[in-house]
């Protein structure tokens, strides 16, 4: 039996809680927003699925990280901004992607005005989407059926800044909250990697401005994932996923590649969005 | 040239920099199963930069007291401000006991400080006397590692340059062959010099001490039979006490080689009867840095080189890609707080993993303090006027629903319709080796409006 969700953990404001219909705030980054929406519906019907009322603010776009990480904080500060404007008042801000959330969580401090308590606020309540399903919900043990190997790309901004996994050079043990939801689906195995949270290369502008080395660490990542017989490679960024399925395209590859939410909502069975 | 042209020069050469990089990642590997064989690994991190920062708040006292421990045990202290400085002090001490001699070991310190072409230039023979600085000097390169001077170079390259200089067999690559032709090579130059040269690893302010650490134990050939020893520290060096080593001998020779100790930990507290002991403390910009509240923690470096090992990108394009002295994530601090215009790219030549903040065995934020200094260098006007235009662009119509949603129904229309070769064409560097996304119909939004409003209508 999947976790039934719960009151969030102490210290984290929620008013108009609701055990059993939490209210929660949406964040599709704008790529995915714009080239992805599958994996945005997918998060929607996982999100429902374990009884969370799901939002999604219209005005949202942006998070900012593109102008954040060329050093353009003048550029990045207004998007900050409306950042927290459109969020303010949510209970939970859940966003598909480990990156995006830590550019909220992690760089909004600086960007926005340290005295402004809606900010904070924003900044603590925005959890990325395998860290709410386990720290907000409880989730755990989730029946479903996933019948591949799955590689697990372990997104630098969620293992490192966010925490959601055990990065290898830290010697302390740390579940992977990603791995945790997916290993009791039916028939689900996980390759074993050579190299198990290298980088992809993506890195935002670094793509392009260091395409030779971003594109030789993507054929790296492939490479190490065909060797050891990935089927399904996944993660929970979009953006190290479209970097690796354009070299697996390229190459022609026979490799399927899934956001983490949409394997989540095939196993599952919720695919297709109730209507 | 920017970071960007050398690495795709160097990863041109595809073979080579896969090479490299597993070279590299090798010694990633030997540092794992070291450190995780340490059960209080990350406590030892923890301590050791604890001990850092302590001592980095407290820098102008220890400095004085390892300068009064060190004079009670009769070594001759030295400051010097910058590079120029440092160059002077060491050449007027070779000059007034006529050294025409001199054999170092490693000393990145040095290399910062171009001390080799200085010396050389007023007629004083240098010899470095680490076997992977030895095979770069004889090549006239530079080190392209800190730890591992030589990485970039093959064995049948070190074949080659020794054939030419020490006069080894044509086409010889065995490493063991080679090794005890440097020795031998060097151990004559050992005999005849008439000075050594060190670096420093440690500086003790309550002994007056140094430490230095080499697996070769040149550095105590070096030092062992000449009659001057000069020791040269950047003032960073330093550690208020001797117990305090319990916790970076450990650290040190683990993160750098997966070593469970460095070979040779060589303690120097004084000049042997009859002989001199110099030390030269430098500053050389490091007291500016030491202001700044976002990068001082840079200065608790202590040269292991484990951010270069781990770095995906210094892997795969080659120490000589980053043009300075210490390449990789912490050279690409330290280089462009010195000069920012002509090292700008360094802050970018990485993906923001934050392996290096992971790896440091003295806990630097690294990859943060690569993302501040990109800030820094926006503030200067040094990220280039495409980027920053770009970025203006980018954020104004991201700053406006309406317009975002416009141009990405644009963008996704024109991708859909688009045919492959248009799409595809010179300028655009992400398709050059990667295809990209499908364009969808419609945005999420979209979908999730129509959606919404089926539900309502089921609703009622």
């Amino acid at each position: 039996m999947y976790g039934t969700p719960v009151a969030p953990p102490t210290g984290l404001a929620c008013h108009g809680f609701r055990a059993h219909r939490m209210k929660v705030a949406l964040f599709i980054p704008c790529y995915i927003d714009q080239f992805y929406p599958n994996v945005g519906m997918a998060t929607v019907a996982v999100l429902e699925h374990f009884g969370v009322q799901v939002e999604f603010p219209e005005a949202q776009t942006c998070c900012g990280q593109p102008m954040a990480n060329s050093g353009c904080m003048d550029e990045a500060r207004p998007l900050a901004e409306k950042f927290v404007n459109t969020f303010d008042g949510y209970e939970y801000v859940v966003a598909p992607s480990g990156s995006c959330v830590s550019m909220v969580r992690n760089h909004y401090d600086h960007l926005c005005d340290h005295h402004d308590e809606r900010s904070a606020t924003v900044r603590r309540r925005t959890l990325e989407l395998s860290e709410f399903l386990t720290t907000v919900l409880k989730v755990s043990n989730v029946p479903g059926r996933f019948p591949h190997q799955v590689g697990l790309h372990q997104s630098c901004h969620g293992l490192r800044e966010l925490r959601l996994g055990p990065s290898s050079e830290v010697m302390k043990p740390r579940d992977s909250m990603m791995e945790s939801l997916l290993t009791g689906l039916e028939g689900i195995r996980f390759s074993k990697l050579s190299r198990r949270d290298e980088c992809c290369g993506f890195g935002g502008t670094f793509a392009v401005a260091e395409e030779a080395i971003s594109c030789m660490m993507g054929d790296d990542r492939v490479n190490d994932h065909v060797s050891s017989g990935t089927e399904v490679l996944t993660a929970g960024d979009m953006s190290c996923l479209m970097h690796l399925e354009g070299i697996i395209r390229r190459r022609k590859i026979p490799m399927r590649v899934m956001h983490f939410a949409e394997i989540m909502a095939e196993a599952i069975g919720v695919t297709k969005v109730a209507t | 040239m920017a970071h960007p042209a050398l690495a795709q020069a160097f990863v041109d050469n595809r073979e080579r920099a896969q090479w490299h990089d597993k070279a590299l990642w090798f010694v990633r590997e030997k540092r794992d199963r070291m450190a995780s064989s340490v059960p209080e690994w990350e406590l030892l991190r923890e301590t050791a930069s604890n001990i850092k920062r302590h001592t980095q708040s407290r820098m102008a006292e220890y400095l004085e007291q390892f300068e009064a421990n060190a004079t009670k045990n009769g070594i001759v202290v030295h400051w010097a401000a910058d590079a120029h400085e440092h160059n002077e002090i060491v050449l007027s001490i070779l000059k007034r006991h006529s050294v025409k001699r001199l054999v170092k070991s490693k000393s990145m310190l040095t290399e910062e400080c171009h001390l080799n072409p200085f010396l050389e230039e007023h007629g004083i023979d240098v010899v470095d006397t680490d076997l992977g600085e030895r095979i770069v000097q004889l090549r006239k390169e530079t080190p392209s590692h800190i730890v591992l001077p030589a990485i970039h170079i093959r064995k049948e390259e070190v074949g080659e340059c020794f054939h030419e200089h020490l006069g080894t067999e044509k086409g010889a690559s065995d490493p063991n062959y080679l090794t005890e032709a440097a020795r031998n090579h060097l151990r004559e130059r050992f005999c005849r010099a008439d000075a050594g040269l060190t670096g420093v690893n440690f500086a003790i302010a309550e002994t007056g001490g140094i430490v230095i650490c080499t697996n070769e134990g040149n550095a105590d050939l070096g030092v062992g039979l000449p009659k001057i020893h000069i020791a040269c520290m950047g003032m960073e060096k330093l550690l208020p006490r001797a117990k305090d080593l319990s916790v970076f001998l450990r650290l040190l020779a683990r993160s750098a080689t997966g070593q469970p100790v460095t070979t040779y930990s060589s303690h120097f507290h004084g000049p042997q009867p009859g002989c001199e002991m110099h030390v030269v403390i430098v500053d050389n910009g490091r007291s500016e840095i030491l202001k700044s509240p976002e990068f001082r923690r840079s200065l608790d470096c202590i040269r292991c080189g484990a951010c270069m090992n781990t770095c995906p990108v210094y892997r795969r394009s080659g120490g000589h890609s980053y043009e300075a002295t210490v390449p990789g994530p912490i050279g690409s601090i330290l280089t462009p707080l010195q000069t920012p215009e002509k090292h700008n790219s360094l802050p970018f030549a990485c993906t923001l993993c934050g392996s290096c903040t992971d790896v440091c065995p003295v806990k630097i934020d690294l990859h943060q303090q690569l993302f501040t200094l990109r800030e820094l260098l926006d503030n200067k006007r040094l990220i280039g006027t495409s980027k920053k235009l770009s970025m203006k662009v980018v954020s104004g119509v991201m700053s406006r629903t309406w317009l975002f949603n416009l141009l990405g129904g644009i963008a996704r229309t024109s991708l859909r319709f688009m045919p492959r070769f248009l799409i595809y064409n010179p300028l655009n560097a992400w398709g050059k080796q990667r295809d990209l996304p499908d364009a969808p119909k419609q945005s999420f939004r979209q979908q999730y409006a129509e959606r919404q409003k089926q539900k309502g209508g089921g609703k009622s």
